[in-house]
């Protein structure tokens, strides 16, 4: 579903290389778990998979079912069924959150040449996906996330994440910020996703999210290149001795 | 009368001349009136237009800017749109001297009636001598409305003064007036009609009593093609609250003037402004407000978006008199320029002339938050769209926090069928 081939991407404003050479394979119906030390570029791939035009890649691609997706503009890709769930949601005053769901889902639908969804429809379904993430309906009536708590903004990411049905997930830090409680619900809300068509990329720095999310492969970060591949043990041995052996192994 | 040219009109003021001559014999009014009327058409003959050499007109060289004035045609009857809100009481402002329509606690009369008694002519002399909207309106003043709410009195749906620019002038006066401890909403609004240039202007005045709270809210919605210029004076009683709303959503040239002064302490003034330029129009908000009593506050905020070649002009002065302790008065002016040769000036000025006050102004200009812009893209919104959906957002809030849900869903469809309009 995604080939990441030699991916090279720079900072546009200041030149600063951050990805550097990355590799990355996700089949469909695969979760995929991303770990690495602060600053490794975790989150900038991110950003470069999901169009972020202050970000430029130099070398490489980045193949979404066999095609290029380099050209494409975020709306674009996000219409294609690429969904990044942001570590640090933005927010947006004035824009309310019910307002901006129903423009989202309907612009979706229309790129993909879909009928736009009516009210009660639309209502019915926010409805449903916000009781299961135990998001209060009050909050959606608030502008886009300002002054939703951390865990508060993190649910709402993976609500429209729910009602958006992307077929490529890119969850950044999800788990940060998330009360035990909220960690669960928000797994579950991950998990009900999890689909043989659907491939998702979780990145994460700790081992409790991968507890509720089992990976199908474990993928090490470092300098902008994915030093170490394996499966979910890859994960446990990071969790109990640290980067550095994967690290120094790699040097 | 041999009036003495110093100047070489331009056409605009040859036609505004040649429309009270033409005109003069049926325009209503007694001998004072009439005497009024000439002297303000005297001084505009001699010292024309205001240019940006005048102080109070630097911004807005209305001289230059003011090119055509479309004949005006007498007979024009007035028509008339659905109110912005159900069950408002409307009136429509008509050069025949109607009056339709009525309100419980409140008696209106045309203004005619005043022009013909002749009380109205001590209302004709302009402000002063850069006061060209008073000059304009006085000479040619052929309709409009005197309202006088009784004391007590809370009308339940608002009263909507409708001025339709029919028949390509219309000059207008109000004079309202609120009773002690009466609560008023007025929705003032200038419509257009497809395609049909006009000018037209308004001089309100305005009297709030000891304790009256009066929201006026302005609905400027004339053609593109077309220029509008309004002067609203007002004056508040002790602990009388007045809040005006503006929003300005159309014509070519546009200068809305507030003149205002707290009489006695408690007053308070809040004024929200929403100017939406595009196009090659220009649009001046212009506000003189004193403080000329101890103990009065204020505050005003206005938002732009600017788009195409608009400019648009915020002057505000703030006057606060030398024993008009505990004043408390602030203002803001934010703009988001959406093209290169957008253009917003903000020409904040305080005068004060006592110690013990509080008083902030504030002005910034911003662009698209390309953030923000990034993250509705990234959920699908092209970017037209979401564009759009930000500009909207920069003025939302000061719609949002007004009263009533159907008067927010009323404003913020006017909003969004503008910013569509744009992109059609
Ligand atoms: N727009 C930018 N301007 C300046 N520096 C940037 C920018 N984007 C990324 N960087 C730098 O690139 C490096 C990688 O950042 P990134 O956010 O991708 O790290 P990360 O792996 O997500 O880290 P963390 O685990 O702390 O979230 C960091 O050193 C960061 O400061
Ligand atoms: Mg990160």
């Amino acid at each position: 579903m995604l080939e990441i081939r030699n991916l090279h991407a720079r900072i546009a404003e200041d030149g600063t290389e951050i990805i550097r050479g990355l590799n990355l394979t996700v089949k469909a119906g695969e979760v995929a778990a991303i770990m690495g030390p602060n600053g490794s570029g975790k989150s900038t791939l991110s950003y470069v998979l999901s169009g972020r035009e202050d970000y430029e890649v130099t070398e490489g691609d980045i193949l979404y079912n066999g095609e290029s997706i380099l050209e494409l503009d975020p709306a674009e890709r996000a219409a294609k069924g690429l969904f990044l769930a942001f570590q640090y949601p933005v927010e947006i005053p004035g824009v309310a959150t019910m307002q901006f769901l129903k423009v989202a889902m309907n612009e979706q639908r229309k790129a993909r040449g879909e009928a736009e969804l009516s009210t009660p429809d639309f209502m019915r379904k926010v409805k449903e996906a916000a009781s299961a993430l135990k998001v209060e309906p009050e909050m959606l009536r608030r502008p886009l996330n300002v002054g939703f708590s951390g865990g508060e903004k993190k649910r709402v990411e993976i609500l429209q994440m729910a009602l958006l049905e992307p077929k490529l997930c890119v969850l950044d830090e999800t788990d940060s910020g998330l009360d035990i409680d909220a960690l669960r619900v928000v797994s579950d809300g991950v998990n009900a996703l999890r689909s043989p068509d659907r491939a998702m990329i979780v990145i994460t720095h700790y081992q409790r999210l991968l507890d509720h999310i089992q990976p199908d492969s474990v993928h090490v970060l470092y300098k902008g290149q994915v030093i170490k591949s394996g499966d979910a043990e890859l994960a446990k041995e990071l969790e109990a001795n640290g980067y550095e052996d994967v690290i120094k192994s790699a040097a | 009368m041999t009036a003495q040219n110093v100047i070489a009109l331009t056409q605009a003021e040859s036609a505004l001349i040649d429309t009270y001559n033409n005109h003069v014999g049926s325009l209503p009014g007694d001998e004072n009136v009439l005497l009024a009327r000439d002297n303000a058409i005297y001084a505009l003959k001699t010292h024309g237009l205001p240019s940006r050499r005048i102080e109070a007109w630097h911004y807005t060289d209305l001289r230059a800017l003011l090119r055509e004035v479309p004949a005006d045609d007498l007979s024009a009857a007035a028509e008339k749109v659905a109110p912005l809100l159900d069950g408002s009481s409307v009136f429509t402002i008509s050069r025949d001297g109607s009056v339709e329509g009525r309100v419980e606690g409140a008696t209106v009369r045309a203004y005619d009636a005043a022009l013909l008694d002749g009380s109205a002519a001590a209302d004709l002399s302009p402000l002063g001598d850069d006061d060209a909207i008073g000059r304009i309106n006085g000479g040619l003043v052929n309709s409009g409305f005197e309202i006088s709410f009784e004391d007590g009195v809370a009308p339940a749906n608002a009263i909507e003064i409708q001025m339709f620019a029919v028949g390509g002038q219309l000059h207008s006066r109000l004079n309202v007036n609120f009773g002690r401890d009466s609560k008023v909403r007025i929705v003032e609004r200038h419509i257009g009609t497809k395609g049909s240039a006009a000018l037209s202007s308004l001089v309100s005045d305005i009297k709030l009593g000891d304790g009256a709270e009066v929201e006026w809210i302005i609905l400027q919605q004339e053609e593109d093609i077309s220029s509008y210029l309004g002067q609203l004076k007002f004056a508040l009683g002790e602990n009388a609250k007045f809040s005006l709303f503006i929003l300005n959503a159309g014509g070519k040239l546009v200068r809305e003037e507030i003149h205002g002064v707290t009489k006695a302490p408690g007053a308070d003034f809040q004024m929200r402004v929403i100017n939406l330029l595009g196009g090659d129009s220009h649009t001046d908000v212009t506000m003189v407000l004193g403080h000329d009593v101890p103990e009065t506050t204020s505050t005003e905020v206005i938002r732009n978006i600017v788009f195409d070649k608009a400019k648009g002009v915020f002057q505000g002065q703030i006057r606060v008199a030398p024993d008009a302790q505990k004043t408390d008065a602030r203002m803001a002016c934010n703009s988001l320029l959406l093209s290169d040769a957008a253009d917003f000036s903000a020409k904040p000025e305080l005068e004060i002339f006592a110690d013990d006050v509080q008083c902030a102004h504030g002005a910034t200009v911003a662009d698209i938050d390309r953030k923000q812009l990034y993250y509705l893209m990234s959920r699908g919104i092209p970017e037209s769209k979401a564009r759009g959906l930000l500009v909207q957002a920069f003025v939302a809030e000061l719609v949002e926090e007004m009263e009533g849900q159907d008067l927010i869903e009323a404003l913020e469809n006017v909003i969004a069928d503008w910013l569509e309009a744009r992109d059609a």
